[in-house]
């Protein structure tokens, strides 16, 4: 009985994410819009975005290798498993006694080297310009989030997403120096993870400033559906992350009825719409920062972590 | 005759007006490249005809400008761009449009010419043709180097033009441009075209420029046939003109931060920007305010309610600017990308006579507005802001205190108008003329020659964008940059591509 509710609560939990990535995304869109006072797309734009280049021919390369085909595969299905091994409404979930929080992370760094491999399988200038400058970012963001899990992990007892919700959500937590600081690590994190401004643009349409746009520039039809998608997918990953781990209230536990299911639930859609609105409005007061700035951004990101672990170390309540 | 003393020529052509233009011998010629490679005289422009090449020469200490011609008897004229650099993109183009040889050129590849008109130098009235190469970009050397081809499709909707940067990871080594993709043949279209369509063709060389090139061409024409325009005409192209560069420094502003990823500022110009652009509208019939400068005076006067919209509208820039001004300024992360990036060395912009906020945010003091005074600019009172640091940050604080010298001169302008003539009618049969004439557009001087025939048409006409100048400082100014910082300084120049593919 319980494998089965288990099962189901997963399914549920899988098909949510899938399906809300999109809304996340055009909800920002649209709140960055009305920050600047244009009426921007309707919120289900980017579902029909994706339909259509899933209807779209693909347009390859001549000297596109059949890694640049499955690539795109290989990342779509990277980012939903790690998506789905987050909790949501709901803690009850199949895979969490299989993978962990560092599976996650292992899960979206081979997506990201993959992305950067077809990057370059082209050949082109701006997809070597692009795979370059990511796996810059990122062998400077999968370690700051790396300590940042080390840091949460050491507090809550466990690397397991559910039980780290669990802890947190309970009154044992109490108020510590240490999360705060993993808190902002782990935003700075996501902000470069995504391909957000200050780090990258999601909008530019100049081609020599782009990184994750670089990188998938050569990309059509269904095979850009579904990067598309990821980013999307990995977006919400994100925010749920954080949403899980320092605003846990209201997650329902594994055995809660449908009620509290039905709450917990809600409860998620409003915390991925307050989180989604500073997004937005972070997004819209700050310029892009030098590429070269980058590495001082996230090496703050690193040195909170870092430091977030050392407080625990020094004591057991800060 | 103050340029001409020092450079011995032949003849002065008498039909030539405001300024003398003089038939040069080959030492003549060479003097004048050695005044200009001294740093004595500045290019002002570089032009040819079928069988001789002209040069206008500006002395900015006496604002004396002076125009030497070169018969070319054997096909060939000494070549300008081996010893002073800023000629040879000009250079270039006369040799691809008139076929003239300059000797001996270091670099004699196709400027304009892309091999697509069917035919081999097309002005130059005979039937030759040319070896088809493939361009060839300028070597650098290096083992880490590589090379970024960017354009001309861009992922954005801009107007297309080829650049090549050779890079070391991120830093760009060498950045060559290539253009040409706009060219219409403006030269070629002017060529007996009546007065009237050659105004209208000097109208659209660069769409975002239009009343400055209309504002050009017509004093051209009128210096050439020495007539008057009426003082409400004067003051009427002297309001198009600001109007036109509110609206493009607003849209500048607002898109160089855009490049840096600030959208909050391009969208509040944008708003200012659209502002503008329908007050003309409401002002003058037309968004751009096409073919409202003419030979002679203005088409049309200003519609009865333009002047309450040209009112309102100064009212709101006053309203909102002065807000987005400290916003542009107390933006650190915008701070951080747009201070010592780009720069534009004074040196060069001296050398190169680069106009428009490109020289005048690093040190060189021009503005045909007030160094050479054309009406209306005689009678009103205005500052021109001069910086030195020549980055990206420069060239906004330019553009904000241009519009803010604009925003007066307006109020001035509405001030001062008195109702009148607005148009003179081109006298007939003047016989054979010549005229030179400078504008301040918002991107710097655009020059405008013309010589009318008999019959009062067009026999030649030459417009240069002061883009011509400003292109090649874009190449200096990105070196030792990252690639990623190229589309703020390319938007801080902000370059045309039409103007400068004629």
């Amino acid at each position: 009985m319980n494998a089965l509710r288990d099962i189901l609560s997963q399914g549920a939990q899988m098909s949510l994410v899938l399906g809300l990535a999109p809304l996340l995304t055009g909800f920002v869109r649209k709140v960055k819009a009305r920050l600047l006072r244009r009426r921007g797309p309707p919120l289900l734009q980017p579902y029909r975005d994706l339909i259509r280049l899933m209807r779209k021919d693909v347009v390859l390369a001549d000297n596109a290798s059949w890694l640049f085909r499955v690539i795109p595969y290989l990342i779509f299905a990277g980012t939903w498993v790690a998506a789905s091994l987050v909790p949501t409404f709901g803690n009850g979930l199949l895979f969490s006694g299989t993978a962990d929080l560092i599976a996650i992370i292992a899960l979206l760094g081979s997506a990201r080297f993959f992305q950067a491999l077809a990057g370059m399988d082209v050949g082109t200038a701006f997809g070597g310009i692009g795979s370059s400058r990511e796996v810059m970012i990122a062998s400077l963001a999968e370690p700051a989030m790396l300590i940042t899990v080390f840091s949460v992990a050491m507090i809550a007892g466990s690397t397991q997403l559910p039980n780290v919700a669990e802890f947190m959500g309970s009154d044992a937590v109490g108020l510590r120096v240490s999360l705060g600081m993993a808190f902002v690590a782990l935003t700075i994190v996501a902000l470069a993870e995504n391909a957000r401004i200050p780090v990258d643009n999601p909008a530019t349409h100049l081609e020599l400033t782009m990184v994750h746009e670089a990188m998938v520039l050569e990309y059509s039809g269904r095979h850009l559906a579904l990067i598309d998608l990821s980013s999307q997918l990995k977006l919400l990953l994100y925010v749920s992350l954080i949403a899980c781990v320092f605003l846990p209230w209201g997650t329902a536990t594994a055995d809660a009825s449908v009620a509290r299911l039905v709450f917990g639930a809600l409860l998620y859609l409003g915390k991925l719409t307050v989180l989604g609105f500073l997004l937005a409005v972070f997004e819209t007061s700050i310029a892009k920062m030098r590429v070269f700035r980058i590495p001082e951004f996230l090496g703050a990101a690193l040195m909170l972590a870092l430091l977030a672990t050392l407080l625990r170390f020094v004591s057991g309540s800060l | 005759m103050g340029i001409l003393d020092s450079i011995p020529h032949v003849s002065a052509v008498l039909s030539h007006r405001p300024w003398p233009r003089a038939v040069v011998t080959e030492a003549g010629w060479r003097a004048a490249i050695d005044r200009l490679v001294e740093g004595g005289l500045t290019l002002l422009g570089f032009w040819g005809e079928p069988a001789a090449v002209h040069m206008a020469m500006l002395d900015a200490g006496s604002a004396e400008i002076a125009v030497v011609t070169y018969e070319c008897t054997a096909g060939a004229f000494p070549s300008v761009a081996r010893r002073h650099p800023p000629a040879l993109r000009l250079e270039r183009t006369i040799h691809d449009l008139f076929g003239l040889v300059p000797t001996v050129a270091d670099d004699l590849r196709p400027w304009l010419d892309h091999y697509v008109w069917g035919k081999s130098y097309p002005l130059s009235g005979r039937n030759a043709s040319r070896d088809v190469r493939p361009y060839q970009f300028l070597p650098a050397e290096g083992e880490a180097l590589h090379q970024v081809a960017v354009g001309p499709v861009h992922a954005g909707i801009i107007e297309p033009g080829h650049f090549r940067f050779t890079a070391n990871g991120e830093h760009v080594v060498r950045l060559e441009q290539w253009l040409g993709y706009t060219h219409k043949g403006i030269e070629s279209l002017m060529q007996g075209a009546s007065l009237e369509a050659a105004a209208k063709l000097a109208n659209r060389t660069s769409g975002d420029s239009a009343v400055a090139y209309a504002f050009a061409f017509a004093r051209a024409a009128e210096a050439a046939l020495d007539i008057e325009v009426p003082r409400r005409a004067t003051y009427l192209r002297a309001l198009m003109a600001e109007l036109e560069r509110l609206a493009n420094h607003f849209g500048d502003i607002g898109a160089i931060c855009n490049d840096a990823s600030f959208a909050l500022m391009h969208a509040q110009t944008g708003i200012l920007r659209e502002r503008a652009l329908r007050a003309a509208d409401a002002a003058f019939g037309h968004r751009l305010m096409m073919d409202v400068v003419v030979p002679g005076g203005v088409a049309r006067d200003i519609a009865p309610d333009g002047i309450t919209a040209l009112r309102t509208l100064l009212a709101e820039i006053e309203k909102v600017f002065p807000r987005l001004i400290e916003l542009y300024d107390n933006t650190a992360s915008l701070q951080d990308r747009t201070v010592t990036t780009g720069i534009v060395k004074a040196d060069y912009a001296r050398q190169f006579g680069a106009g428009g906020y490109v020289g005048r945010a690093s040190g060189r003091d021009f503005d045909a507005r007030r160094t050479l005074a054309y009406a209306p600019y005689d009678q009103l009172s205005f500052e021109v802001p001069v910086l030195e640091a020549g980055d990206v940050n420069a060239r906004v604080w330019l553009r904000i205190r241009e519009v803010e010298q604009s925003v007066t001169l307006i109020a001035q302008i509405l001030d001062l108008m008195e109702p009148g003539e607005i148009r003179n009618a081109p006298p007939a049969g003047r016989g054979a003329c010549e005229g030179l004439a400078l504008t301040e557009a918002f991107r710097g001087d655009v020059l405008a020659w013309l010589r009318l025939d008999d019959e009062g048409c067009v026999q030649r006409c030459h417009l240069r964008d002061a883009s011509w100048f400003q292109w090649p400082l874009l190449e200096t100014a990105i070196e030792g940059n990252i690639i990623a910082d190229f589309p703020l300084c390319n938007k801080s120049f902000n370059c045309s591509y039409s103007g400068a593919d004629l």
